[in-house]
C-alpha cells in the first residue's frame, strides 16, 4: 500500500506511520481546541461591555489549560517519535516559535491575574488579547512557512520564514480561530451578546472561505512541487472533496447562523478547520518535513516508538474520557458564579 | 569569554529552568498540603478547613498558573537552542518527557478546572478527589522529569548507534543509578521549601492579625512537617552525595574542593575556601581534618579520586560548583534549626507569640527556593562539560543559531518573566497581607477600603486592589 514511499515492511512501516498518526492527531486537537480559546482572546476587545468580556473568559478558564496541553504533546511528541524532525523544525522557526512562547505566557497569566484586580484590569485585558493575537499569527506564520518549504531547506537563513505567503497565512488563521471563537460564544451566551457573536461569526465565515480559496489557489502557484503533488494520481482524488465539502460547510454555518443555531455553528467549523487540515495532510504525507525528510526517515528506532506508542494508545483514550468530562461539568451557557466562588 | 551562541543558549536554558523550578516546586508541596486541609474538612466539617482550603487554593493557582506557562517554554528549548543534544538523546529523554505529559500533564490541567472551579457543580467527594489526582498529577511529573534528567547524570540501558542513544532496556533507563536519590531528593525539597514558604506567610499574616486562625494552623501544620523533613532531608542528601561519589567523581571533588590527595592525612571538610583553577587548589583554606574521608568513605583516612586526577577539560567548574553545594547544605542546617526551635516553642505553648521567632520566618520564605537552585546548580554545573555524562558536551550540543536570534530571545523572556514573577509575587503578597482565616465578623474580613463591585457583573468577586490597612496593627 505504501510500497512507492518507502520500502520498509512490517514494523518498520508502521510504527513510524502509526506515530505520525499519533502527532498529527495531537497537532488537530490543538488546533481545534486552542484555537477556540485563543479565538475568543482575539475578538476580546470587540465586546461592548466589560461583563461580556468577563463571560467570555469565564467561559474558557476551566479549560484552556487542558487545550493547550495538546501543545506540549504535540512538542514532547515530536521529539520522542521524530527527534530528527523536532531537531530540524524548531531551530528553523526560532523566533517566531519563541514570539508564540512567549505570547502564550502572557496570554495565560492573564487567566490568573485579571480577576484579582480592578487597578490592572486593563493590562491583563490587553496581555490577554495581545498574547492570543500574537500566538495565532506566528502559528499561521510557521504554518505558511512549514508548507512553503523554503525555511527549512539546508542553509536557508535566519529570516526565510517570513514571506508574503506565511504572513498571509498568519493573518488567515487569525480569522480560522477568530471563527472557532465566535461560535463558541454563540455556544455558550444568550441574548444580547450572543446575538453579537453570532454577527461576528457570520462575517467571518465569509473572511474564511475567501483566504481558503486564496490559499488553494497561491499554493500550487508559488510551488510547482506542490502543483506536482495536487494534480498527480491518486492525491487528485482524496483531495477532490476538500474544497466542496469545506464550501458545503461554510454554507452551512452561515444559514446555521441566521436561523438561531446555538451548537451547530461551532462545530461546523470544527469541521471547517478538519477539512482544511485534511487536505494540507494529503497533500503533504509522507514528508514530515517537507523536501528533507519523510515518515520513515525522521522516525526513531523501533524501541522508543514502541515504549512511547505504548503509553501514548493506553493513555489517549483516557485523556479524552476525562476531557469530555471535563467539559461536560461545565457544560451549558456561561455561569459567572463560577469564578465569583473561587476569587 | 565570549558571548557565542553557546554561551548565550547555556544561559538561557539555566534561567529559563531556574524560573520554571520554583513554581512546580511551590504546587507539588501546595497541592499535597491541599489535599490534607480538604480531608481534614471533609472529616470534620469544621468550616475553618474549607475556608482555609480556599485561602491556599488561590495561592496554589498563581504558582500553578506559573508554573504551566514557563514549562510550556521548557518542552520547546531541547529543539530550538539544543538540536544535536535531541538528536543524540532524543529517542531515550523524548519518551520519558511524552509519558509525562500523558500520565501528569493532562491529569493536573483537566482537574485543575474543577479544582478552582467546580465545587458547586460537581459535589464535595468528587472535588476531594479532583484534588487528589491534581496533586499527584504533580508527583508523576516530577518522577518522568527527573528520570529524565538522571539519565544524562547516570546514563544506564542503552547503546551507541551512529552516533546517537538507543534505547536497549527502558526499565534500567527510568531507574537509572542516580534517579532514586534524585526523586526522593527533590520531593523532600519540594515539600520543605513549601513548608517554610506557608510558615513564613502565616507569620506575616500572624503579626497583623493574632487572632487569625488560618495562620495559626498553617504555621504549626507547616513546622512540625519540616521539623520532621529537615533532618530527613540531610540523610537522603547524603545517600545522593554517596551515590554521585560513585557515578561522578570530578562532580564530587569539586564539591568538596578536593585537589589531591594526600595519603595518611585523609581529606578535611573544607568550611570555607577559595578554589582557584589557575593554581589547581584553594586559597584560604579552612577546614576540618579528616572528616571529608569520613563523610564519603566512611573511614580516617580514606580517599577518594581528586580533581588533578582528571584531566583539565573534564573537570567542572570548581567554584561554583563548591560554593552553590555549601549554600544548599547551609540552608539545609539552617532549617533544622528553625524547625526545632518551633517545636520547642510549640512545647512551651508560645509558638503564635510574637517575638523575634515570628519576625525571623518570613525570611525564611525564600529559603527552600534558594537551597534548591542552589542544589540543582551544584548537580548541572557539576556534570560539565558533558551534559549527558561521559558521552556527549555541552559544546557539542548546542543548535547553531546567531547570536541576534538568542540574544532576542533572552532580551524577551527576560521582560516577561519580570513581568509576570512580579505580579505573582504582588498578587500573593496582597493575600497573605489580607489574612488567611479570620474570625467571622472581624473587621478585616470585610474589604472596608476595597473595592465593592459595583454593577454585578463588572467585577467578578473580591479585587486585590485598594490598601490594606484595615487589617494593620
Ligand atoms: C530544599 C532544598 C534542599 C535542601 C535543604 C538540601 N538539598 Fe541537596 N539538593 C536539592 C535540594 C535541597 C535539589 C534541588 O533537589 C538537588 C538538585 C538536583 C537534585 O538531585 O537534588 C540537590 C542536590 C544535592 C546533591 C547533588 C547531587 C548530584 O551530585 O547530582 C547532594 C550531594 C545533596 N543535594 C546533598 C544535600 C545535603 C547533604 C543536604 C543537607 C543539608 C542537602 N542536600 C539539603
Ligand atoms: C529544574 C531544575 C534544574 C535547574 C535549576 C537546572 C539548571 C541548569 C544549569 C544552571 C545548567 C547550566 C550548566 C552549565 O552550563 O554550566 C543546566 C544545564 C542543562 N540542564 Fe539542567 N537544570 C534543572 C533540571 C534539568 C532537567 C530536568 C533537565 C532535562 C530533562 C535538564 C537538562 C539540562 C541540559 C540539557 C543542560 C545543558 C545545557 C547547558 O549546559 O546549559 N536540567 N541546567
Ligand atoms: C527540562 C525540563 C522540563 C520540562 C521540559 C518541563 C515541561 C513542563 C511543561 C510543558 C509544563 C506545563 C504542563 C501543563 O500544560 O499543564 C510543566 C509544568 C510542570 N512541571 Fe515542568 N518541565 C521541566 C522541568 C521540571 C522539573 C525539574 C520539575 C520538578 C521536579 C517539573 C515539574 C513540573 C510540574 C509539577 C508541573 C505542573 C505545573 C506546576 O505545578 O506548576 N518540571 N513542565
Amino acid at each position: 500500500m505504501f510500497e512507492h514511499f518507502t520500502d520498509a515492511t512490517g514494523l518498520a512501516l508502521w510504527l513510524p506511520l502509526a506515530s505520525a498518526g499519533v502527532i498529527g492527531f495531537s497537532v488537530a486537537l490543538y488546533v481545534l481546541m486552542d484555537g477556540f480559546d485563543l479565538g475568543v482572546g482575539i475578538l476580546f476587545p470587540g465586546a461592548a461591555k466589560p461583563e461580556w468580556r468577563d463571560a467570555m473568559m469565564v467561559s474558557v478558564a476551566p479549560v484552556w489549560d487542558g487545550n493547550e496541553t495538546w501543545l506540549v504533546l504535540g512538542g514532547a511528541g515530536l521529539f520522542a517519535l521524530f527527534p530528527v524532525a523536532y531537531a530540524t523544525l524548531l531551530p528553523a522557526f526560532y523566533l517566531p516559535l519563541t514570539a508564540m512562547l512567549l505570547a502564550l505566557i502572557l496570554r495565560g497569566v492573564a487567566f490568573e491575574f485579571r480577576f484579582k484586580t480592578e487597578v490592572h484590569k486593563p493590562f491583563w485585558s490587553a496581555s490577554f488579547h495581545v498574547g492570543s493575537v500574537v500566538a495565532t499569527f506566528t502559528q499561521g506564520l510557521v504554518l505558511g512557512a512549514f508548507v512553503e518549504g523554503k525555511a527549512i531547506e539546508v542553509g536557508a537563513g535566519h529570516w526565510a520564514w517570513l514571506s508574503p505567503f506565511s504572513v498571509f497565512v498568519g493573518l488567515a488563521l487569525l480569522a480560522g480561530y477568530g471563527l472557532l471563537g465566535a461560535t463558541w460564544i454563540v455556544k455558550k451566551t444568550e441574548g444580547e451578546m450572543q446575538a453579537w457573536a453570532r454577527d461576528v461569526a457570520g462575517r467571518l465565515v465569509a473572511v474564511v472561505a475567501v483566504a481558503l480559496v486564496i490559499v488553494s489557489v497561491w499554493m500550487p502557484v508559488m510551488a510547482p512541487e506542490i502543483a506536482a503533488r495536487w494534480f498527480a494520481w491518486p492525491n487528485v482524488a482524496m483531495l477532490a472533496p476538500v474544497p466542496i465539502v469545506a464550501g458545503i460547510l461554510c454554507v452551512a454555518i452561515f444559514v446555521s447562523l441566521r436561523r438561531g443555531g446555538e451548537s451547530l455553528p461551532f462545530y461546523g467549523s470544527f469541521a471547517l478547520f478538519l477539512t482544511g487540515y485534511a487536505g494540507l495532510a494529503v497533500s503533504l504525507f509522507p514528508a514530515l518535513v517537507p523536501g528533507r525528510y519523510d515518515i520513515w526517515q525522521a522516525a526513531s528506532g523501533p524501541s522508543s516508538l514502541s515504549f512511547a506508542l505504548v503509553g501514548l494508545g493506553a493513555l489517549i483514550p483516557m485523556i479524552l474520557g476525562y476531557t469530555l468530562y471535563n467539559y461536560y461539568v461545565f457544560r451549558g451557557k456561561v455561569r459567572l458564579e463560577d469564578v465569583d466562588g473561587y476569587h | 569569554m565570549e558571548f557565542d551562541a553557546l554561551l548565550l543558549s547555556r544561559i538561557q536554558f539555566a534561567a529559563v529552568i531556574s524560573f520554571h523550578i520554583i513554581f512546580p516546586a511551590f504546587t507539588i508541596g501546595l497541592a499535597s498540603w491541599l489535599v490534607v486541609l480538604e480531608a481534614r474538612w471533609l472529616a470534620t466539617r469544621d468550616e475553618t478547613w474549607k475556608r482555609l482550603y480556599r485561602f491556599w487554593l488561590k495561592i496554589f493557582a498563581v504558582s500553578f498558573g506559573l508554573g504551566v506557562v514557563s514549562g510550556v517554554v521548557m518542552s520547546y528549548q531541547f529543539g530550538t537552542n539544543w538540536a544535536p543534544f535531541s538528536l543524540f538523546a532524543g529517542e531515550v529523554i523524548g519518551p520519558l518527557m511524552s509519558y509525562e505529559v500523558i500520565t501528569a500533564f493532562f491529569l493536573e490541567a483537566s482537574f485543575l478546572g474543577i479544582m478552582l472551579f467546580g465545587w458547586e457543580r460537581v459535589g464535595d467527594r468528587a472535588h476531594f478527589v479532583a484534588t487528589i489526582l491534581v496533586a499527584v498529577g504533580t508527583l508523576i511529573s516530577a518522577f518522568w522529569i527527573l528520570s529524565a534528567n538522571s539519565w544524562m547524570h547516570t546514563p544506564a540501558g542503552f547503546e551507541i548507534v551512529d552516533g546517537k542513544a538507543v534505547p536497549t532496556d527502558w526499565w534500567a533507563i527510568v531507574f537509572n543509578p542516580s534517579f532514586p536519590y534524585r526523586f526522593a531528593h527533590m520531593v523532600a525539597a519540594t515539600f520543605l521549601s513549601t513548608s517554610f514558604a506557608v510558615a513564613g506567610m502565616a507569620a506575616v499574616a500572624l503579626r497583623r492579625r493574632s487572632d487569625d486562625t488560618g495562620a495559626r494552623r498553617s504555621l504549626a501544620m507547616a513546622l512540625g512537617l519540616a521539623a520532621v523533613l529537615a533532618p530527613l532531608q540531610v540523610f537522603i542528601g547524603d545517600l545522593h552525595g554517596l551515590n554521585t561519589a560513585e557515578h561522578q567523581p570530578a562532580k564530587l571533588a569539586a564539591m568538596e574542593g578536593h585537589w589531591r590527595n594526600e595519603g595518611e592525612h585523609g581529606v578535611p571538610l573544607l568550611l570555607f575556601a577559595w578554589p582557584d583553577e589557575a593554581i589547581e587548589g584553594n586559597r584560604a583554606e579552612i577546614g576540618i581534618p579528616h572528616l571529608g574521608s569520613l563523610i564519603i568513605t566512611h573511614s580516617w583516612t580514606g580517599t577518594f579520586p581528586a580533581l588533578t586526577e582528571f584531566p583539565a577539560d573534564e573537570r567542572p567548574p570548581v567554584a561554583v560548583v563548591f560554593w552553590t553545594f555549601r549554600v544548599m547544605v547551609g540552608l539545609g542546617l539552617l532549617m533544622i534549626v528553625v524547625a526545632f526551635w518551633a517545636q520547642w516553642r510549640r512545647w512551651r505553648g508560645r509558638l503564635f507569640e510574637d517575638g523575634l521567632f515570628l519576625r525571623l520566618l518570613p525570611w525564611m520564605i525564600p529559603s527552600g527556593f534558594v537551597a534548591l537552585l542552589a542544589g540543582w546548580f551544584t548537580t548541572e554545573i557539576g556534570r560539565q562539560p558533558w551534559v549527558v555524562y561521559g558521552l556527549f558536551r555541552t559544546a557539542d550540543g548546542a543548535t547553531a543559531l546567531a547570536r541576534h536570534q538568542v540574544l532576542t530571545s533572552i532580551g524577551g523572556f527576560a521582560v516577561v518573566y519580570s513581568i509576570i514573577f512580579g505580579a505573582g509575587l504582588y498578587y500573593v503578597g496582597r493575600m497573605v497581607l489580607r489574612g488567611i482565616v479570620l474570625p467571622e465578623g472581624g473587621t478585616a474580613v470585610e474589604p472596608g477600603g476595597l473595592q465593592q463591585a459595583k454593577r454585578p457583573l463588572s467585577t467578578i468577586g473580591e479585587t486585590l486592589d485598594g490598601d490594606d490597612s484595615a487589617g494593620g496593627g
